[in-house]
């Protein structure tokens, strides 16, 4: 089963649901705990996992033998993304433009471009005792996370709880974080802006066809129209947890909630019994 | 005309509170919101919608079942695996064209994406730029870049000073879009273990690009450790730290309302607010270009 965690905006606690829950079902089940927030993944710092595989993610990207090439632009005209121009007997690559689609390697009538790896990114993965841990992190100054994204979701164990730790948003490497899970697990808080980012993030999941649910969090601030929300469009909040200054402070310094609080355990153990449900009662009603 | 773009490496850190603060407290300014993922200025700015534009980009592939002779080619050559039993999955497309240029029998066409609108409106506090990606699409750094366009169009004809941007979350595309050419990039972040972890990636990324620099640390007294350590990090990496913000509840209470705290209420937050936008048109003012 795959779980997914995302927020239409970051900061509301994805991270902290996240590995909370991989902790607490950690004891019922096989876990594993998948950090796609491959911008700034955060996971690791709460679950201090050993890390015993890194593999680079890289994208294919074009180079072209001048002595082949006969400057005829071909390759210039039929780039998507203008990463390849071709000025008077030159050929310029731009690389951080470039997709990797490999259409002008395949389409040069010269044969004149070879494909060469480009670095965007690594994958690490580890264990923290039984429970498995990957997760994927953007090199510095690149703009492509899809790949990387892909890569660590490859790593998907098909017999575990695959949770996913997903990027805040409602763009491209949200929705392939996203895709294929059979659950999303939306994290928000009671403010303005976290309805506001609520309501894409559902929008996101149902454009997606994966159901969701929603967690609550820093109860006690801001004003009780993301509950009103979620009762009006029969969104299940599946957990509030409160604004509290012990789980602020845990969390500022990276210590998992379920550890030093255990009654949470529980209380997230709750989260996916209830999350059982509503699949086993979603299944039910589409086989009826 | 000077442009900040406020940035967070993860959001929630009161990024957009801040930015509603300055809106209120700096004169000539345009304001634009660059999180065009998920918007949250106009919560605090409540503009009045003034233009409506479509943003198209990018294209999605389409095979006609009627001429395709399912030879199999365009699934054989895409590299994102968007097309199974002769029909294009939109999401995973990445409009690159490959199946549509090697198609033999020309059942593809590439149509264009509408991927979403960028408005501008006025607010109380001055003309505001802001845009909506629609779910789903890419490009929002090519968004992004339309959102800043249109801001400084809008800066120079009305002779602002300043150009005040509300930053996208992440370290990839769209920030990289946010930055370039900016004169200044304040960083907001809070003193938990991820919150330092995020600023030293976005902080990288600034420096990677060579962006000047400076770091606001908000809810600061929620670990005061942790505050210390963020100092000392900037130290080293010769990063000024401008303000810190104490933890107050009266943040979400003027976003709840509506209102840029500053005009909500007058305590130690906003005087500490005050203070940072003095410091940062200060920093914008003495970057000559
Ligand atoms: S398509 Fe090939 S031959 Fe033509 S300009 Fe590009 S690299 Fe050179
Ligand atoms: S591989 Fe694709 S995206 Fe890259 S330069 Fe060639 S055509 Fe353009």
């Amino acid at each position: 089963m795959i779980i997914s965690v995302a927020s239409g905006k970051g900061g509301t606690g994805k991270t902290l649901v996240a590995t909370n829950l991989a902790l607490s079902l950690n004891d019922v089940s096989k876990v594993q705990l998948l950090d796609c927030d491959v911008e700034e993944p955060n996971a690791h710092i709460f679950i201090e996992p050993v890390i015993t595989r890194r593999e680079t993610v890289s994208i294919p990207v074009p180079v072209v033998d001048e002595d082949k090439c006969t400057y005829c632009g071909l390759c210039a005209e039929i780039c998507a993304y203008n990463a390849i121009t071709v000025i008077k007997e030159h050929v310029l690559v731009f690389h951080e433009l470039c997709h990797g689609c490999g259409a002008c390697s395949y389409l040069c009538p010269e044969r004149a471009i070879s494909e060469q790896k480009k670095e965007i990114g690594v994958v690490e993965s580890g264990q923290l005792g039984e429970m498995s841990f990957v997760h994927g992190k953007l090199n510095v100054g690149q703009a492509m996370a899809v790949p990387v994204i892909k890569k660590v979701k490859e790593k998907i164990e098909p017999d575990a709880i695959a949770i996913i730790d997903v990027s805040p948003g409602t763009s491209c490497p949200v929705i392939e974080s996203i895709k294929d899970s059979d659950f999303c697990i939306l994290v928000t808080e009671p403010t303005p802006f976290g309805l506001n980012d609520l309501v894409l993030a559902v929008e996101t999941t149902r454009k997606l066809n994966v159901p969701c649910g929603v967690v609550i969090n820093r109860v006690g601030i801001g004003d009780g129209r993301v509950k009103a929300y979620c009762q009006e469009n029969n969104i299940k909040v599946l957990l509030e947890i409160p604004l509290d200054t012990t789980i602020a402070r845990l969390y500022s310094e990276g210590l998992p909630l379920v550890t030093y609080m255990s009654s949470w355990r529980e209380e997230f153990v709750g989260l996916y019994r209830l999350i059982q449900e509503r699949l086993h009662e979603g299944s039910r009603s589409t086989k009826r | 005309m000077r442009e900040v773009v406020v940035l967070s490496g993860k959001g929630g850190t009161g990024k957009t509170s801040i930015v509603g603060a300055f809106a209120a407290l700096a004169q000539h300014k345009i304001l634009a919101d660059c999180d065009v993922d998920a918007a949250d200025l106009h919560l605090i700015l409540r503009p009045e919608l003034k233009e409506k534009h479509e943003f198209w980009s990018g294209q999605t592939a389409f095979i006609d079942r009627g001429v395709c002779t399912e030879c199999g080619l365009c699934r054989d050559v895409c590299r994102f695996q968007a097309i199974d039993n002769w029909i294009v999955d939109p999401v995973s497309c990445e409009g690159c064209g490959f199946c549509y240029h090697v198609c033999p029998v020309q059942a593809i066409t590439m149509q264009e994406n509408l991927a979403g609108h960028w408005f501008l409106s006025e607010t109380r506090y001055g003309p505001l730029v802001h845009a909506r990606l629609d779910i789903a699409q890419e490009n929002s750094g090519k968004l992004v870049a339309m959102v800043r366009k249109q801001a400084r169009k809008v800066a120079e004809s009305e002779e602002a000073s300043y150009i005040i941007s509300d930053g996208p979350p992440g370290i990839g595309c769209p920030v990289i879009s946010s930055l370039s050419g900016t004169d200044l990039a304040l960083l907001v972040t809070e003193p938990s273990l991820s919150g330092i972890h995020d600023l030293e990636r976005i902080l990288d990324v600034c420096q990677h690009f060579g962006i000047t620099t400076m770091v606001c640390i908000n809810k600061y007294d929620i670990n005061e450790d942790n505050t210390r350590r963020i100092e000392r990090y900037c130290l080293t990496q010769g990063v000024e730290v401008a303000a810190r913000i104490p933890f107050d509840n009266v943040i979400t209470e003027a976003m709840v309302h509506g209102v840029p705290v500053v005009d909500y209420t007058d305590n130690g937050v906003t005087h500490e607010l005050e203070r940072l936008w003095k410091l940062v048109e200060t920093r914008l003012n003495r970057k000559s270009k």
